[in-house]
């Protein structure tokens, strides 16, 4: 079993295990949004879990590396930490911050690193780049909010891995990117109503069931 | 939202379904389907997406999403005179995104789209091969450099003047007979 130092801390995990995971199931936070176990090849599109390896010339993401013996690593060096805030920034600029109103407020992802990076959830001197729709409510049962989605992806994997095909997808590209549900009338086989699976993923607060969000307007 | 297909639409629907039947089906061939489908029809309409998911067994919304990352296809049928604005380098650096906002304002359609009365549809492409001219829009087959703001009103506003006349043209001719 492989045995390496984290910020001086001795760790060990078993062979073939993804550093980020073994890292964060000893309690050493590294921030995080697009890593799930078992999504092969990690879609490594956060750029949020930078750490510095001894040995690599430039930070790199953890997800993307498996343990070694005799690894050195470390979660905080600054390089890391501005590839970290840099990228939560740029992420916090294509996203309507509205707390007090989202459902994932207290246990939103983006809420965790803000704080955990001392970077403000309205950052400034960034473009602020909103896409004009603000609620895809297309879906029979949940509602999509593609301003605050982090296109991590977790939803469209979540749903593939319980029915074989996902439901979810994105589409178009770059600043326009959303999830699309498209055509979701007619997966009558799919049995949404009682799964959830992508609303619990979730990391941020962008898929909600109808329902609840219909108390919460009463 | 979506209207009926046409019979000659339906028509090239089934025609080129009974083409498919020289792809395999593998995933790999969904997008020279796509294309073959966008050629005869000149754009994807939800039954052909349909259609395309069901022969390759991939989910719809999946087709949906491969096809929306390229710009080569197209979601609306094209209107009679299709507008094509360059956000070419040279036409970017020289403010082309306000032409097109011009356009999609004052035709109340988005980029992609096409007008109710399929008039007119909007489409961004990148350069044309004249950025000396920029920013650069090309309605029908004309191009038109140094584009500003001021001008797209007058554009439109030509076309419609050409079909007044056209018609009144028309029923001159009918009833001189
Ligand atoms: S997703 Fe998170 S950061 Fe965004 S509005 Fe909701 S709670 Fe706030
Ligand atoms: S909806 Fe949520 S889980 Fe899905 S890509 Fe967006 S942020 Fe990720
Ligand atoms: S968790 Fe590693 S890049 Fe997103
Ligand atoms: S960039 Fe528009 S014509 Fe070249």
């Amino acid at each position: 079993m492989p045995k390496f130092l984290v910020d001086n801390k001795e760790i060990q995990a078993k062979q073939g295990t993804i550093l980020l995971k073994a890292c964060l199931d000893n309690e050493i936070y590294i921030p995080n949004l697009c890593y799930l176990e078992g999504i092969d090849p990690p879609s490594v599109s956060c750029r949020m879990c930078f750490v510095k390896i001894e040995g690599e010339r430039q930070p790199v993401p953890s997800c993307t590396v498996t343990v070694k013996d005799d690894m050195v690593v470390k979660t905080d060096t600054p390089a890391v930490r501005q590839l970290q805030r840099t990228a939560l920034r740029l992420l916090l600029s294509v996203h309507h911050v509205d707390c007090k109103n989202c459902q994932a407020n207290k246990k939103c992802e983006l809420q965790r690193m803000a704080k955990f990076l001392k970077v403000g959830l309205k950052p400034k001197g960034l473009e602020r780049h909103l896409r004009e729709i603000e609620i895809d409510r297309s879906h029979p049962f949940l509602d999509y909010y593609p301003n605050r989605c982090v296109l991590c992806g977790k939803c469209i994997h979540v749903c593939r891995e319980k029915n074989g095909q996902s439901a979810l997808t994105f589409s178009k590209r770059g600043f326009d990117t959303v999830i699309s549900f498209y055509g979701v009338k007619d997966l009558s086989t799919f049995e949404c109503e009682n799964c959830n699976a992508c609303i619990d993923i979730c990391p941020v607060g962008a898929l909600i069931l109808k329902e609840s969000k219909e108390e919460f307007l009463k | 939202m979506h209207e009926e297909l046409t019979p000659e639409e339906k028509e090239a629907l089934k025609h080129v379904v009974s083409k498919f039947d020289s792809f395999e089906k593998q995933r790999g061939n969904l997008i020279p389907i796509l294309q073959m489908v966008q050629n005869k029809l000149s754009y994807l309409p939800p039954e052909a997406i349909k259609i395309v998911s069901e022969y390759l067994e991939i989910f719809e919304c999946e087709v949906f999403g491969v096809a929306t990352f390229y710009n080569q296809f197209r979601f609306h049928p094209p209107g009679k005179h299709p507008i094509k604005v360059c956000l070419g380098t040279a036409c970017h650096v020289r403010a082309g995104d306000i032409i097109l906002e011009n356009f999609e304002r004052k035709l109340g359609i988005h980029a992609g789209e096409t007008t109710a009365d399929k008039e007119f549809s909007i489409e961004k492409v990148a350069c044309v091969g004249c950025c000396a001219l920029a920013p650069v829009a090309i309605i029908d087959e004309t191009v038109h450099g140094h584009m500003a703001p001021s001008k797209v009103e007058g554009l439109l506003m030509r076309i419609e003047i050409e079909k007044e006349m056209e018609e009144r043209a028309k029923i001159k001719d009918e009833s001189g007979r």
